[in-house]
């Protein structure tokens, strides 16, 4: 691998620069793929993050955990029923479960201080992921094969999963739907005025607790979708397995600019494409640690991310 | 009640503590349960008051603890593995770069000093931020440096993933509960000064407190790497209690974890701190451990008892504090002797006007 890159090196000192490039992508083709197909699931858990953060002003740490629960909800639906039975109740389940952490965890604190909703996040992974390891067992499990989308095809050379293919087509596909929805129905308005000022629209007669439950609704769904596609790559569940790809998601969140829903599918793609080729130079102790440094070097020099708005604080 | 006073009945507390301790440690079976809390409990109380410092008394919202436990714990281990035994422990790296001890004492002061610097060249990139952004950015840089210790270019110093083993351990209880003594009785003596007035001023508004004259900047920098230096050497006796560091433990699963401690025992309480860390550790190691054992009455199985539930247990317990008793043990009250003696004389005075209210 890094004698290509050397070559390639070596080339644009020549001026092939083209031929470079194409060397560049002809070598890293699978970790590309890889990067947009684990980005795209990224994608669909930023969301989560992006909407409550702009809605809410609070890191829902315990998405990350929720969308490990899917993967377990899956699992043991699909043990006593079809896999046609078993997606559509998985994302029932768990945007319920979305749902209910709010009313229970998040609504009590809507007037106290925002590090206490922050703990209270906090408490709700710890929560999850032990009742996760309680219920599994502390045992891995197999997330069960999806048809189509866990087939192989190849591309240009590089043999894939189907769902490499699948995701992007499908992110793109639910966030137009989503950007829709949020644009032109009465909900979505609603949503965008509370973001703006909580308080304003509270005058205005909207019902602040319906549009925030609605936030998390959405969230969980796309979040539910996303587990079916990641799982379908990594198939071994843990109880932590929400809590990388979660905060991953919230650092794509971030540097997308939070509040923006294309700034955190963008970000996520970034994201994963760039831990993937980190991982196809070698550096795979860095991997993770790249995303944390980028969200760092984000958080100092642009604080509001790609698309985000600038907000000033006032006394 | 008078200074002196004060000064003469916490030394005889301590002085008691102390001994205490000495004769438990003499007549009972030091392998007991008993000694693995208060050992551990000890470690955990100053984890835990030092995160509490950053977030109860300065509003920091900081999840880098184990960042700085981790920095504490490699240095210690470092500097105190006996220089015969490295070529055993740094097998793939030629017997590492370090060839020298340095005395316990120094290497768990060196361990706090370490974390307290990274701690100053990361404040100085991320204290600037707003709280959850500060917290993601410090639990951002705990990762970078696990990922860094992880690092197998750096396997002369830190051995790689490998573990790190066979430095000294404790010799007897009295060890952590005196180093943990002196920290926390520092950390009060910080917390009662005009910087801990300064600290408190900040977290209750900042803007005031600029008008004030302090400078945000530099008072949370101060209050941020004094912190990390506890948690330096908390990590430090954490890997004398261990007897083994690993890089891959100081997870952020561990910041989050004490920091849930601290809001058991109150956010803004050192006593609570205390207190709650050994509630905790007492509970989680010892009092609980019940739930996880599968448990019959005649032929009856109790239900839900299995591995795992003790843990299950415990995380719907912090959530009821942090629902219900947002306060926790201690709310932002501490343990004083004059308190205590205040109430007791007005108490006792009390009783003796009710009886002669009765006698008239």
């Amino acid at each position: 691998m890094n004698e290509f890159l050397l070559m390639g090196m070596a080339e644009i000192s020549g001026g092939g620069f083209f031929q470079a490039i194409a060397g560049f992508f002809q070598t890293n083709l699978p970790y590309i793929l890889a990067g947009i197909s684990v980005g795209g699931q990224y994608a669909l858990i930023a969301i989560g993050y992006t909407m409550v953060y702009g809605i809410l002003r609070l890191v829902n740490f315990a998405h990350g955990d929720v969308f490990m629960t899917a993967g377990l909800i899956c699992f043991y639906i699909s043990t006593v029923s079809p896999l046609i039975i078993s997606l559509p109740l998985t994302v029932l389940f768990t945007v319920a479960l979305g749902f209910t952490i709010e009313k229970v965890a998040y609504k009590p604190l809507r007037n106290a201080p925002r590090t206490s909703a922050m703990i209270s996040a906090l408490g709700m992974s710890y929560l999850i992921q032990n009742l996760a390891l309680y219920i599994t067992g502390g045992l891995s499990k197999q997330y069960p094969q999806i048809p189509f989308i866990s087939n192989s095809v190849t591309i240009w050379g590089a043999t894939t999963k189907m769902v490499t293919v699948v995701t992007p087509i499908l992110v793109i596909l639910l966030v137009v739907a989503l950007v829709t929805l949020i644009k032109y129905t009465k909900i979505g308005m609603a949503m965008r005025s509370v973001a703006d000022d909580f308080e304003t629209s509270r005058l205005m007669g909207i019902k602040i607790d319906n549009v925030i439950s609605m936030t998390f609704i959405i969230g969980t769904f796309l979040a539910s979708i996303g587990s079916m596609l990641y799982f379908t790559n990594y198939t071994a569940i843990v109880p932590s397995s929400g809590a990388m790809p979660g905060l991953k998601a919230f650092v794509a969140a971030v540097f997308g600019g939070i509040g923006s829903i294309p700034g955190a599918v963008i970000g996520a793609f970034l994201i994963g494409i760039c831990e993937n080729i980190i991982k196809g130079l070698g550096w795979t102790t860095f991997s993770d640690a790249f995303t944390f440094a980028l969200l760092i070097i984000v958080l100092i020099f642009m604080p509001s991310g790609l698309f985000g708005e600038k907000k000033t604080d006032k006394v | 009640m008078t200074n002196k006073k004060r000064i003469i009945i916490s030394s005889a507390l301590i002085v008691l503590l102390f001994g205490g301790l000495w004769v438990m440690e003499l007549t009972m079976n030091t392998a007991s349960m008993l000694f693995v809390v208060l050992k551990k409990g000890a470690i955990y109380a100053l984890l835990v008051a030092a995160i509490n410092l950053l977030q109860g008394f300065t509003g920091l919202f900081s999840l880098g603890e184990a960042g700085f436990m981790l920095l504490g714990a490699y240095t210690f281990a470092i500097f105190t593995i006996p220089v015969e035994m490295r070529e055993n422990i740094y097998q793939y790296y030629d017997g590492g770069l370090v060839q020298f001890t340095i005395p316990v004492w120094a290497a768990l002061i060196l361990g706090g000093l370490v974390a307290a610097f990274f701690a100053f060249l990361i404040g100085f990139v991320v204290l600037k931020l707003k709280s959850d952004y500060l917290a993601i950015a410090t639990l951002g840089f705990a990762e970078i440096l696990r990922a860094i210790f992880q690092w197998d270019k750096l396997g002369v110093i830190t051995n790689g993933s490998n573990i790190l083993r066979s430095f000294p351990g404790f010799s007897s209880v009295l060890f952590p509960f005196g180093v943990v003594g002196l920290c926390l009785a520092a950390m009060m003596l910080l917390i009662n000064s005009s910087y801990g007035r300064a600290y408190k001023a900040m977290r209750d508004d900042e803007i005031a407190a600029e008008a004030m004259g302090i400078n945000l900047f530099k008072t949370k920098l101060q209050a941020f790497v004094i912190s990390s230096f506890f948690a330096g050497i908390g990590g430090g006796l954490l890997a004398m209690y261990q007897l083994t560091v690993k890089a891959s433990t100081f997870t952020a699963a561990l910041s989050d974890e004490l920091l849930l401690i601290a809001v058991i025992g109150g956010i803004g309480s050192i006593t609570g701190s205390v207190l709650a860390s050994f509630l905790y550790i007492a509970a989680n190691e010892w009092w609980l451990r019940f739930l996880d054992q599968e448990t019959f009455i005649g032929a009856f199985k109790i239900p839900l008892l299995r591995s795992g539930f003790r843990k299950v247990v415990f995380s719907v317990i912090i959530m009821l504090i942090v629902l219900f008793y947002r306060r926790g043990l201690m709310g932002t009250r501490e343990f004083s002797i004059t308190g205590i003696y205040e109430k007791i004389t007005a108490f006792i005075k009390k009783k003796k006007a009710a009886k002669g209210g009765a006698g008239k």
